[in-house]
């Protein structure tokens, strides 16, 4: 496995993932969304595991460039 | 100077179906001018079908309109013989700009692959449209082809009596009645035909109004498509601008959905919001302003006996991507030549049940893509707001997250997958030119392959033998014999072979992919023509 984030268009079909992502959401209160994106951040976390991978993912999220 | 939708191009004129004793027949009657009833009257006078266009105005399109023509449009244009026209005025454009806020976000090229005769897309104003379309009505009349164009004739009533439609037509001189053995609906969004059959026209309804501002100005703008979310000048909205020719710009700009339509169309409003997006120092004049909301809805089906929808009647779609006018030629496209061979008593009435397959399955596949790019547009929720600018801020910095913007994604043609009229790929070849798809041009000797391929069934040889000429269950298939030794490009290996060494493809007249072998085999092909004409 790589040590280095995806950072490039890597999601076949990515306007499907994207309508299924909102699907998701639908009909949620706000407060039940926020929940379904934490609990979606842990989820996919569990399935990256690499740790090195996860504190780049971690910096690429908070729009901070990679030292 | 008048502007060209400000002039009548086909006035009323008495016709002599007003003085019949008893309703004159006619083969088929198409309502509505605007592009896709005149597109598909063209379609039908080229084929020597005699066709009647009625139409409430005399007009073309007042305003700009649909302004963005995509590449299978422009080629379906070429073959009804006004494609050139268009391309040689609208104006050609690749790059566009996304801006989030205050900020560019990213910038794209659509980098249009090279071989073919059209551009990815034009803008062109629908009135230059319609005049090019109307132009070549002219020219076909001249000719002598059974086409007239009857301006100011209203169709007030509809009946569709399972072997010809009849209407009742209002004109400044009163009211006449007139049959058609089909009549094609090109009546717009609003279809009053599809209204006066009672027809259902479902789906979903977007709580957003738009505001269209054209303006004339000279700008430094660069000829790009540049969309806003979120911009400063219109904050928590979108916006929109492009170029159109003739140093028109179009500007589209969200509103959102609890707002005086009539107020905010008055130019003491419109040009406050356009200085604050435009600058105060440039200098522009309205051409043309107006507001919309839209619908994402299709009908349960687009015949009714003798009765036949295309484009807006019988499918609408969100403006974002361009898939109203887009689609509605390829409507046609599909509908001529199928009800020629039933006129003609070639092929089964049945043939036209694959027209709703097929373009419903087109509908479809719009009304998807312009509901998601609906979506990121106008977000419907706090969460998908959320997203949405979460994918925005992401763009900025990393290459992953731009193909999820979506501020529309631009009309390409649909690939009839399952169609009752394809046989099974034999093929080992390129996925685009599987049964079901348009065909891909390439550069072919000195011109295209398109043009080659015109409008009647053809046999494309790729180094495979075949006879020049078959005729099966009365239809004519000609061959068209190519090579991959003259093919320096590769283009047409990449597009028609792929691995394979050769190929034998047999086409529709509306150029879509009917079957694909590797080699010609004279039972097998016919099987493909015979279910090509909805005959086996």
């Amino acid at each position: 496995m790589s040590d280095q984030l995806t950072l490039t268009p890597n999601i076949a079909g990515a306007d499907d993932f994207y309508a299924e992502l909102l699907t998701t959401h639908e009909g949620l209160s706000k407060a039940d969304s926020d929940a379904l994106n934490a609990r979606l951040v842990l989820v996919l976390a569990n399935h990256i595991g690499d740790r090195v991978i996860l504190s780049q993912a971690l910096a690429a999220a908070a729009l901070k460039s990679e030292e | 100077m008048n502007k060209i939708f400000e002039i009548p191009l086909y006035a009323y004129e008495r016709s002599p179906d007003q003085d019949a004793e008893t309703p004159v027949r006619r083969k088929v009657v198409v309502v509505g001018a605007g592009p896709i009833g005149l597109g598909a009257a063209i379609d039908f006078a080229q084929q020597g079908i005699e066709v009647v266009i009625l139409d409430d105005n005399d007009k073309v399109s007042f305003g700009s309109r649909a302004v963005c023509y995509a590449k299978r449009p422009l080629e379906i244009l070429d073959r009804l013989g006004c494609g050139k026209p268009m391309v040689d005025k609208g104006v050609e454009w690749n790059v566009g700009k996304v801006f989030f806020d205050e900020r560019q976000v990213y910038q794209f090229d659509l980098l249009p692959e090279d071989g073919h005769q059209f551009p990815a897309f034009i803008n062109l104003q629908q009135y230059y449209f319609e005049e090019y379309m109307v132009n070549r009505v002219h020219e076909l009349q001249k000719q002598g082809a059974p086409i007239e164009i009857r301006g100011r004739n209203k169709v007030l009533k509809v009946e569709e009596h399972g072997d010809h439609a009849s209407v009742l037509v209002d004109t400044p001189e009163g009211q006449y009645a007139l049959e058609a053995d089909w009549l094609v609906a090109c009546d717009g969004a609003t279809s009053p035909i599809r209204g006066m059959l009672g027809l259902d026209f479902v789906g979903r309804v977007f709580e957003d109004n738009f505001l269209i501002a054209d303006v004339i100005m000279d700008a430094e703008f660069p000829t790009e498509r540049w969309f806003w979310f979120d911009p400063p000048f219109n904050k928590g909205q979108s916006a929109l601008l492009h170029k159109q020719p003739d140093g028109v710009w179009r500007i589209d700009l969200q509103l959102g959905w609890d707002i005086d339509k009539e107020e905010e169309k008055k130019p003491e409003n419109v040009i406050p919001r356009l200085k604050a997006m435009l600058g105060d120092d440039v200098q522009f004049e309205l051409e043309w302003v107006s507001i919309y909301t839209f619908q994402c809805r299709r009908m349960e089906t687009f015949r009714q006996g003798r009765v036949i929808f295309a484009g807006d009647a019988a499918h609408q779609v969100s403006p974002f991507g361009a898939r109203g006018a887009n689609s509605g030629l390829q409507d046609t496209d599909n509908l001529c030549w199928k009800l020629k061979l039933v006129m003609d008593g070639t092929a089964p009435e049945s043939l036209l049940d694959s027209y709703d397959y097929e373009r419903i399955h087109g509908a479809d596949e719009n009304i998807m893509n312009s509901s998601r790019s609906t979506d990121f547009i106008t977000p419907k929720s706090d969460m998908s707001r959320v997203l949405r600018d979460a994918v925005l801020d992401l763009s900025e910095v990393h290459d992953f997250a731009r193909p999820l913007v979506n501020s529309g994604r631009l009309s390409v043609p649909c690939t009839y997958d399952g169609s009752p009229l394809n046989s099974a790929d034999a093929l080992d070849g390129p996925d685009r030119t599987r049964p079901g798809s348009h065909c891909p041009d390439l550069p072919v000797g000195d011109g295209y392959l398109l043009p080659k391929l015109g409008d009647k069934f053809t046999l494309l040889t790729i180094d495979a033998d075949a006879p020049d000429k078959i005729e099966e269950s009365g239809i004519t298939v000609t061959r068209l014999a190519l090579s991959t030794k003259n093919d320096p490009s590769q283009m047409l290996k990449d597009r028609y072979l792929g691995d394979a060494e050769s190929g034998v493809y047999l086409i529709r007249p509306d150029q879509h992919v009917a079957a694909r072998r590797p080699s010609y085999d004279d039972n097998l092909i016919r099987a493909a023509i015979r279910r090509a004409i909805g005959k086996e």
